[in-house]
This record gives C-alpha cells, structure tokens and sequence, in this order.
C-alpha cells in the first residue's frame, strides 16, 4: 500500500449510480464506485453481490440500465469490450477468456492482430511485441505455448499481458488469487505494486480478505447489488470488512470438538496413476485416512489431485498399488462397485460430475441408488419410495426452493451443492471424499458444508477433503497431507502449521514430519 | 504394366470427378462448424444450388451465371439458417433438418411451375455447360501422339470440368484464411470459445453470419458443379444424399480445409474403384450392388482403425448469448 | 409440458400460412387445395384408412429417432435399418412356411431383431472405437440399401415380372381381413397400426418408469454424470442403437407383412427413416408426441398428393413441413404469443 503511488487529484473511473437490471432481478443497485489513478482498489462482497456485474459493465459485457461512467473524467457510453479497450480499460477474467487450442502469442493478439497487407497475421512481429511485453513487466511466458498445456499461474499472466497488450490503463482483475499458490499471490502482489508505480490504477474482484489486507489501498464493500461502504483499508481489520460484506458479526473459527481418529478406513499403497498423455502423475503415493478424523489434501491445482481421486473412485485406471477400503482392496474395480465397498464422494465440478442438470430433484437424489430396493423393484421404479425419500432429504438438508420436482439445473449453486451433500451423506459411506466442495458458494452456504463434514467426522466416519483453498484446509481439517507433484511430502497436525509452512511444502520446498 | 496404368489414371479421374462436388459442400461445412453453427442442412442446400444451377442456365443461357447464381441461391437458405440459429438460438441440428425438407420442396415445386410440371430441368446443351478449359489442349495432343500411354492416362486424369480445379483453389483458400489470416483466427476463436472472442471485441454474430452464409454458398456451388458440369441438368435423385456424405467427410477430416478434401478424395475413390471393379477392364463379375456398397464399407472400416475420436470445435452446436448471467 | 404443446400447435399453424403464402405467390387457391387436401384426408372411410396406413411406418420410425434423442444420440440411421427390417422380414416371410401362429410372429421378432443387431452396430462403433454415429449410421444406411437390391436379385428371391422379391405367404401376412369390405379393397388395413400404438405405449413406459430407461437418460443428458454415479456409459450407448434400430426394423416389418408383401429393388431409399427424423422433431422427441405427428405427417402427405388435381405441386407439402420444423427451431419467436396467453390465462383464474 503506497499511497505515494497514487495521484489524488486524477479520478480515472468514476461509476455514479450504476444500476443494472436482468429481468426483474436488481443485480446492481445504484452503485457509486471513484478509483484514482495509480491507486489499487478493492471490490469486495460475497458471491452473487454484484461486483462481477459492475466490472463487466465497466468493461463494456454489460450496458447500465441506469446511471453513468466517467473515464479520465469524461463522460464515456461503454458500448462494447472495444470501446472500453479503446479508453483503457484492460480485463481479467476470473474464468479465463483463453481459447485453449491457441497458443499463447494467438490469444494475445486476438482481435488486435497485427496485419501485412491482405489480413495475413504478421506473426513474427506478434511473437516480438509478446516477448517484448512479457520482459518489461516481468511477466514471462512461452509465446508458442498452447494454453492447454500451461498451468494456471502461467494461464493468469498471459491473461494480464492480453490487457497490456492493448494498452490498459486501468486493468480490472476479478478473483484473480483463487487458483493461485501462497507463493504466486505474493508475486501477483508485487506485480500489481510495480504496474501501479508505471501509473496504472488496479480494481481487484475479491472476496479474499487477506489479499485486500496486503495489497489494495481502498475498498469499495458491496453487498446485495447495493454499495455497504469504501474504506481505506489500512484502517480497518479483516473482521470489519467480513461483518461489511456479511451483514453480521461473522467468526471465522469452525467449531470442532476434539476427537481422536480411530481405525484405519482408507489406505493408499505405493498407488501410481497415469493421467491422459500417459505420464505417471500420482507416483508411489502413500496416504492414511482413520475413523473420526478429517483429513486434507493441500496442493497446487495440477499436482495429481484429480487425477488421484479418479484413480480411487473407479473412473480412471490404476496403473500399480493397492487402495485399500477396511483392509480390502478395490483397485480398478467397477465405480459401482467401489461405491457399495463405502466411498462416497462429492465431485469437484458439481455441474458435470455431480448431477443431471435436466433431471428433476427427485431424479437426482437417487442417482446412485436408483437401481436397489427399495426405489426400484424388478426392474421398475418405484416413485412413491424416491420422492418421499427426496422430500426427507430436501428438508433435513434446506434445499431450496423444496419442490422435488424442478429441474436440478433451476436451483442455485449452493443449493445443488446441498442436493449433492444429502445424498452423499445419506449412503452412510465409512470415507467420504470431498474436492473443493465450497468452490464458488457464499458463506451461508460454506459454513452449512463444513458443519456436514464435521458431523460425518464426528460420527466416526472418515473423511478426506481436497481443497486448493488453504484457509479451508486449515480450519476443517485434522490432519493436512501435502501432495506435490503425485507425492504426499508432507503430512502434519493442522494445528501445529500455518500458511507459510504448507505454501512451501506445496511448492516443493521443505518437509513437514 | 498398361492395364495398371490405364486403371490407375480411370480410378484417379474418376475420383477428382465424384469428389469435387462433395469438397464444396464439405468445406462450406467446415467454415460453419469453425464457427461454431452445426450445419445439417448442407444436403438441401446441396439440391437446391443443383437445381438452381440448372434452371439459371436454362434460362439465361450462360453457365457461369448459373454456377453463381446457384451459390446465391443457396447462400439464401444458409442466411436462413444463420437467423434461425443466431438471432433465435434454435436447436441448430432441427433447422438443419428444416432446411433439408424446405429446401427440396421449395426447388421441386418452382421446378414444376417454371418447367410445366416437370420435376426435371431441359438438358443444358454441351456448349452451354461449365467448361474443361483442358480439353483442347489434350485433344490437339492426342492427335498429334496417337497410341502415347502417357498422354493418355494424362488426359483421363486432367482433363476435367473447371469445377474441379477450382474446387482446389476453394480448399487451399480456405486452408490460407483459417490459418494464416486475422479473419480466420477469430473465426476459429469464435467456435472454439466465443466469450474470449467476445471479450475482445470480436462480433460473434456477425462472424457466425458471414460463416454460416458461406456454407450455403460452397453448398450451392457444390451442387451445381453436378447438375451443370457432370451432367447437364437436374432431376430429384441427383443429390440423393450426397449432403450427408459432405457432412461426413468433414467429420471425418476433422473440420480441417485440407484433411476433409482428403476425406472427399477418399469417397470419390472409393466411387471409381466400384466403377473400375464393374467396368470392361476388370475380367470378372461383381454384382453392381456389392460393389455399390464398398466405398461405404471401405469408409467405416477406414474410421474405425485409423481417425479416432473426432473432436469438433468446442463451441460447437452451442447458442451464443450475450448480456446473460 | 403445456407450453410444448401450444408451442408445436402454433408451429403446425404457422407452417400451414406459410404453405398458404407459398400457393398465393404461385397463383393458386390455398384455401380451396387446403379444403381439397383436408377432404381427400377424412371425408370418404377408404380416405382415413389410407391415412392411417400410411402414417403407421412414420410412428415407429419416428419413435426410433426420438428414442436415440433421448439416449443423447442422432439416429440417422433409421432409414437404413427400416430397410433391414424389411429385408429380413422379405425372406423370413417367403422363403419359410408354416403356420400363422409360429411364422407371423418369427417374422416379426427375426426383422426387428436383425435391425436392432443393425443399430446396435453403429451403438459399438461409437461407444468402442469413438466413432460419431452420425457418419456411420449414413455409411450403414447406404449399405443396407445396395445389399437389399442384391438380394432382391439372388435367383432364388426374384420374382420375374416386377423388380421385386416373390410375395410372403399368407401367413406371414397382418392383413385384417373383416376391415376390407368397410374400407374397399385397394385399403390394405392390416395390424401395423395396432401393434405400433402398444409400441408406443411400451416404450413410454420402458424410458420414464424402469431402471433401464433412466439410465439411458441419464447418459443422454450427462454423460459424465452418468459414469460419476456408476453407470455403464458404453453399454447404455449399444442398448440404445439396438432398441432403436429395433424399433426402426419393425417398422419395416409392418410395412411388409402388412402393405407391400415383398421387397423391392430401389434407387434410392424410400425416405421413412428421414421422415421419421421430421415426426420426432416435431412430436418434441415424447412417444405421445411422435405418435399424434406421424398421423399429421402422413395425412399430409396423403392430402398433398389429392391437391394434384387442382394442378397444385404435391411438394407444397414438404414446404409446410419444413416450416413446421423450422418454426419449432425457433419457437424462441413464440415467446411473446405464450406471455400474452399466460397473463389471460391468469386473469381468468382470478
């Protein structure tokens, strides 16, 4: 935070009472928003708020049903993306914009392609001012890299340079921290404080109270389409900012009581999975989940998690090793199989993995089940047992809206997760598995997820819980196992660590016990 | 040794011959689908460009009109199809379906109104049709080196309708825009992850238009390269399902300009060798029916050992909204 | 379920105004061929039994299509193996004799069967070799025809006089013999009908009550989902392209014990697969559905070649089609109508 950098008497954006209505929903309700320049500010609010929506209106994806903009104090109409690119506002995305099939010179240069005669790309020179960009602010990449094949640290700066590229002024970063290492937030940081030396102003999307803490200089708190306050954060504790943005006192603590694990449920012997271009991403992995214990995984995104969880539920083959359930070994057995062996898992993408969006509730209660007694008999199903089961489960678990027969696909994303988590729950599993189960949930709902994994935990059951949130690792867990590179080099009492120590570890440096 | 040859050179023409429709209809495929629109209507765009073609140089005398006039024409139902699956987001494989019954029908019945009830258009004469600008040089050579094994193989293989040579100039065209121009690149975006291109400022619409458009066009010149060049009018069986052998030769080649011309070489070959096999030059007898059936035998075994999984552009099949949550 | 349906009514009418505008700009009366297609539909008992002969292919055809719709899969190849169901049904019904009870119904079962196999071909291909079943089901489609001409020509099929197999015998035949004198003889009433509507009503239960048919649901709408929870992705691929297939072979079936009696050769195929293909899309992929549509196509189609007389081209019938289809595609453009319709809709329960 240095104030030096910023010019107090230059407004770059003004936003004066922005209003934005989808239908008759009121996401954003007359909002005011004044960034100077050379000043990093922070937008902060829970999911669904509206910050996203007042960024994309400024960025020109959306158009104001009410209120105006003022850039470098003129009045501005942002039409589209070009028109805001053209007065200098530079986006990043917090789901990238990349084509993954392009490399990384074709998405920078997509739409502002540099020509010789007749529209032929001129690539060599592409390549040079790709190159010359990255090295001025510190920003490197493969220009003839494919996006696909990049990590998403990789991934995010390439979506910077696109902003540069173009000439950004006042570049716009929306939740850019959630994929990225303790390590690589630092150098984000530290990118963002050299960018607003060189004059650029910075709003940064966040709901990450300890980012806005290290790095922004203001914060604009929205809550509910409406504008709550702006703060001058030095001036404030990341409890203030949470109860702004929540509406009420909020603890951060998860109430747990002690609990000793017990019996060995889940053993992963000397496992070695193969991910899709036949490389061995989870190599000799050894991993110990116990009766009444939670236990989390911590790494970067792309370490094997994925890959690992496949491996263990059934959809992706074990190449050697043993995964041992209550001492019997289920590797490469059938997902149904695995399943009725006690393993239940809540999937990380709940849309693609965790249900069928165009089945109704009913539908989708069953979905593991539907085949077994009593929901089914001789082949029939029987309607009457699924949906009495599906109204028990909506509301012991407050799904709403409780009509069982919506489509799954209608329902918010806390609520499919809720959906999800019922069932889950519900098959009495003795492990269950849990990837990233808040991702992109509010706090109402993330502490409903919580407080089921400790139950289950506290019932005795296992649980094993993969998060690339560390914050959640820390507070929910038990015991923390680090996986890097498709190795556990870390396994250590939640208690007895912190950010730092497990940041190392997942980046590969240093060992804990 | 000159039996070889004479068959080598018969199945070659013959494949430039039967393939060259197939390559226009294909590659206006594969600019819809880079786009992102999926385009099952190609066949009727197909028959309507073969009719069109037809009846344009019936009337106005001049194949070259024809041949253009017939990609206008359906340039039209491609437009159609653009409205349909741009502006209001349509199930792009049932307006394709739609477009495959409107557009016979709509052909037939002005068919008959301007032919007097006849489903079939007037012969084009042989001097009215689309030219083979090699004939006369083939010709004067062949008198002048009567009995030359060489020039005549040559000349079995060359000497086509000026269709065909174009027809290569469309693929590699359109090779050198998807893959080297500023245009292709955002199509390409644009099909594979619209929103990106969106983002920067790309018209995602107005490039699915241009795209989709264009399909009927190709698809148009498709089917007149068949009613005006290879035979000299249109009746209902020509097409007969040739539009789907298009659209399966551009997922065979993978939406890519140059492995579906491969793939549309691949089915006019086939065709020659079913030709060859029935023809004078072979000794023996195969019942036409079996030999009918090989080139899509040959097709589906080609498929199942050597393409693999198909992958089409990601945004494929998927309605483009902006300005929604 | 209500808006489909005031969706695909709106849809028929629209198409038929288009099909009105399309006779006034060529110079004809539409409402005077629309009175004589309608009249040449119901107004003589020969009419409605024609109709609905000729509507009884498309139900089943339809259903095929709708059916892999469902499953998440395009079976263009309905028309292919309609083809085979008739092929199999051709020879099963001449070259065997034996008594009604046991040959009609070996028949029956030995064409869908066949055509199930035929289906279910195309379902291993995708599910096995990753092979879209839109290419090979085109590639079968072809391949069924050329290899039902070659055996209508085997010596042992041929019938000498028309180019065609000799006739099944009586009693592989679904004629209902107490319906001629009602519908006149050129009627050919026969048990297709019958049997399809209990077709539908079996499949309807089969894909929304039965264990089987959720699953097949589930991987048409989520494939991912569907193994995530256990489900044997490309097995349900294979059994789908069989019942299908099956469903379009007894089409088939029907069509030749019942109407044709032989097999004929063809230059191109018939197109009750492709047509199957419209009565799906129309009929919005539900049995019910495709069940109601097959009879409209078919009256139309039936209607369209009555216009004749009046000097109307019969194709003005795949116009209105077409635009039926066309405007179900966009039935985005019906919004407004439906909004206007559901707030009198309130005020009246008010």
């Amino acid at each position: 935070m240095d104030y030096k950098t910023i010019d107090f008497n230059e407004k770059v954006v003004e936003m004066k009472q922005i209003t934005k209505k989808f239908g008759d929903f009121v996401a954003n309700d007359s909002i005011d928003l004044t960034v100077h320049k050379g000043e990093i500010h922070a937008l902060l609010g829970e999911n669904g708020a509206g910050k996203t929506t007042l960024m994309n209106i400024l960025y020109g994806l959306y158009h104001q049903t009410e209120g105006d903009i003022f850039l470098h104090g003129k009045k501005v109409d942002i039409k589209n993306p070009n028109v805001a690119i053209e007065h200098g506002v530079g986006m990043v995305h917090q789901h990238f914009m990349l084509v993954p099939i392009f490399t990384v010179t074709e998405n920078i240069i997509l739409g502002s392609e540099p020509v010789k005669g007749a529209g032929r790309i001129d690539l060599a020179k592409a390549r040079q001012d790709v190159v010359e960009l990255s090295e001025r602010y510190g920003l490197y990449v493969e220009p003839d890299k494919k996006i696909q094949d990049m990590s998403v640290g990789m991934q995010q700066r390439v979506e910077i340079l696109k902003a540069l590229y173009r000439g950004a002024e006042i570049l716009i970063l929306d939740e850019p921290t959630a994929v990225l290492t303790p390590q690589e937030i630092q150098e984000l940081i530290e990118i963002m404080h050299n960018l607003t030396k060189e004059g650029k102003s910075i709003i940064i999307i966040t709901h990450k109270l300890k980012e806005i803490k290290a790095s922004a200089d203001y914060c604009t708190i929205i809550r509910r389409g409406k504008k709550i306050d702006v703060v001058e954060v030095a001036e404030c504790t990341e409890e203030d900012l949470a109860s702004m943005m929540v509406g009420r006192e909020v603890s951060f603590a998860v109430d747990k009581d002690e609990k000793t694990p017990g019996e060995i449920v889940l053993e992963l012997k000397n496992l070695t999975v193969e991910d899709n271009r036949g490389i061995d991403v989870v190599q000799n992995l050894n991993l110990i989940v116990r009766e009444g214990e939670i236990l989390g995984l911590a790494g970067i995104d792309g370490n094997g998690q994925s890959e690992l969880i496949e491996a263990i539920t059934g959809l992706r083959p074990i190449k050697s090793g043993e995964v041992l359930i209550k001492g019997k070994n289920v590797a490469n057995e059938s997902v149904r199989d695995i399943f009725k062996s006690g393993i239940s898992n809540i999937p990380e993408d709940r849309q693609k993995h965790g249900l069928i969006l165009d089945f109704t509730i009913y539908e989708n209660m069953v979905l593991e089940n539907y085949q077994v007694e009593p929901f089914a008999k001789k082949g029939r199903l029987d309607f009457d047992k699924i949906k009495s089961f599906s109204h028990e489960l909506v509301e012991k678990f407050d799904v709403r809206p409780t009509n069982i027969d919506l489509r799954a696909g209608a329902l918010s994303g806390g609520n499919q997760q809720k959906v999800i988590i019922a069932r889950e729950v519900t098959n009495d599993p003795d492990i269950l598995i849990a990837t990233q189960p808040t991702r992109g949930l509010d706090v109402g709902a993330i502490e409903f997820v919580h407080k089921s994994l400790v139950e289950q935990r506290d019932k005795g059951k296992a649980v094993l819980l993969v998060s690339y949130e560390l914050d959640e690792v820390l507070s929910v867990s038990d015991y923390i196992a680090v996986i890097y590179e498709g190795e556990i080099v870390g396994h250590v009492n939640a208690k007895e660590t912190n950010e730092n120590a497990l940041g190392l570890m997942m980046s590969g440096g240093g060992h804990g016990e | 040794m000159s039996d070889f040859v004479r068959a080598f050179a018969f199945i070659l023409g013959t494949t430039l011959m039967y393939a060259t429709p197939l390559i226009y209809t294909a590659i206006g495929g594969v600019y819809s689908e880079n786009s992102g629109v999926i385009n099952i209507g190609l066949e009727g765009m197909m028959y309507v460009g073969a009719f069109a073609g037809a009846a344009i140089a019936v009337v106005t005398g001049n194949s070259w009109i024809a041949f253009l006039g017939a990609g206008v024409v359906s340039g039209l139902f491609g437009l159609l199809h653009a409205v349909a699956c741009i502006k209001f987001n349509a199930n792009q494989t049932v307006s394709g379906i739609a477009i495959n019954f409107l557009a016979p029908g709509i052909a037939l019945f002005v068919s008959r109104r301007m032919f007097n009830g006849a489903t079939m258009t007037p012969s084009v004469p042989l001097e009215l049709k689309l030219p083979r600008p090699l004939n006369g040089m083939f010709n004067s050579l062949m008198e002048t080196y009567p009995d030359n094994l060489l020039i005549e193989s040559l000349s079995t293989i060359f000497n086509q309708y000026i269709t065909v040579y174009i027809a290569f100039a469309v693929v590699f065209g359109t090779w050198y825009l998807l893959y080297k121009t500023r245009l292709g690149l955002r199509i390409r975006a644009v099909g594979e992850h619209p929103k990106a291109a969106d983002t920067v400022g790309v018209n995602v619409y107005r490039i699915r238009y241009l795209c989709v458009s264009a399909s009927g066009f190709l698809s148009g010149l498709g089917g007149a390269a068949l009613s005006i060049a290879i035979v000299s009018n249109f009746r209902p069986g020509l097409i007969s399902g040739q539009g789907y052998i298009a659209l399966a030769a551009m997922i065979f080649g993978k939406w890519k300009p140059r492995t579906t011309m491969l793939a549309c070489f691949l089915f006019g070959a086939t065709k020659g060798l079913q030709f060859f096999l029935g023809g004078p030059m072979v000794g023996f007898e195969i019942s036409a029916d079996l030999l009918a059936m090989m080139p899509y035998m040959i097709t589906i075994v080609v498929l199942l050992g050597f393409v693999g999984k198909a992958v089409a552009p990601a945004a494929s099949g998927k309605p483009y909204e902006m300005d929604v949550r | 379920m209500n808006e489909v349906l005031i969706v695909t009514l709106l849809a028929i009418l629209m198409g038929l105004v288009v099909g009105a505008v399309v006779l006034v700009l060529a110079g004809y009366n539409p409402a005077e061929a629309y009175k004589t297609m309608f009249l040449g539909i119901v107004s003589r008992p020969k009419y409605i039994g024609w109709t609905l002969v000729r509507s009884t292919p498309l139900i089943l055809t339809g259903l095929s299509v709708a059916f892999a719709f469902r499953t998440g899969l395009f079976n263009i190849g309905a028309e292919g193996q309609f083809m085979v169901g008739v092929l199999v049904a051709g020879v099963l019904g001449y070259v065997i004799e034996l008594p009604a009870i046991i040959h009609l119904p070996l028949v029956i079962i030995g064409a869908t069967v066949a055509a199930g196999l035929y289906g279910g071909l195309a379902g291993y291909f995708k599910a096995k070799y990753g092979v879209h079943e839109v290419i090979s089901t085109i590639m079968l489609n072809w391949i069924a025809l050329y290899f039902s001409n070659y055996m209508v020509y085997r010596p042992y099929l041929k019938n000498p006089q028309p180019e065609a197999t000799y006739d099944i015998h009586e009693t592989a035949r679904t004629t209902i013999d107490w319906l001629q004198p009602l519908l006149g003889r050129s009627v050919k009433a026969n048990w297709g009908l019958a049997i399809s509507i209990i077709v539908v009503i079996w499949v309807s239960y089969y894909l929304f009550k039965t264990v089987q048919g959720y699953e097949l649901r589930a991987v048409g709408y989520n494939k991912d989902a569907a193994e995530y929870a256990g489900i044997n992705v490309n097995n349900c691929i294979v059994k789908s392209m069989f019942i299908a297939g099956a469903l379009a072979g007894l089409a088939g079936a029907l069509h030749v014990t019942g109407v044709s009696f032989h097999v004929s050769k063809l230059a191109v195929s018939e197109g009750y697969g492709f047509n199957g293909i419209a009565v799906a899309l129309m009929g919005n992929n539900s049995p019910i559905g495709v069940l109601l549509c097959a009879l409209l196509f078919g009256g139309l189609q039936y209607g369209g070649t009555k216009m004749g007389t009046l000097g109307v081209p019969s194709e003005v019938v795949s116009i209105v089609i077409g635009s039926i289809i066309f405007l179900i595609a966009i039935s985005k453009v019906f919004k407004p109508i439906l909004k206007y319709i559901n707030k009198a809709k309130g005020e009246v329960v008010k």
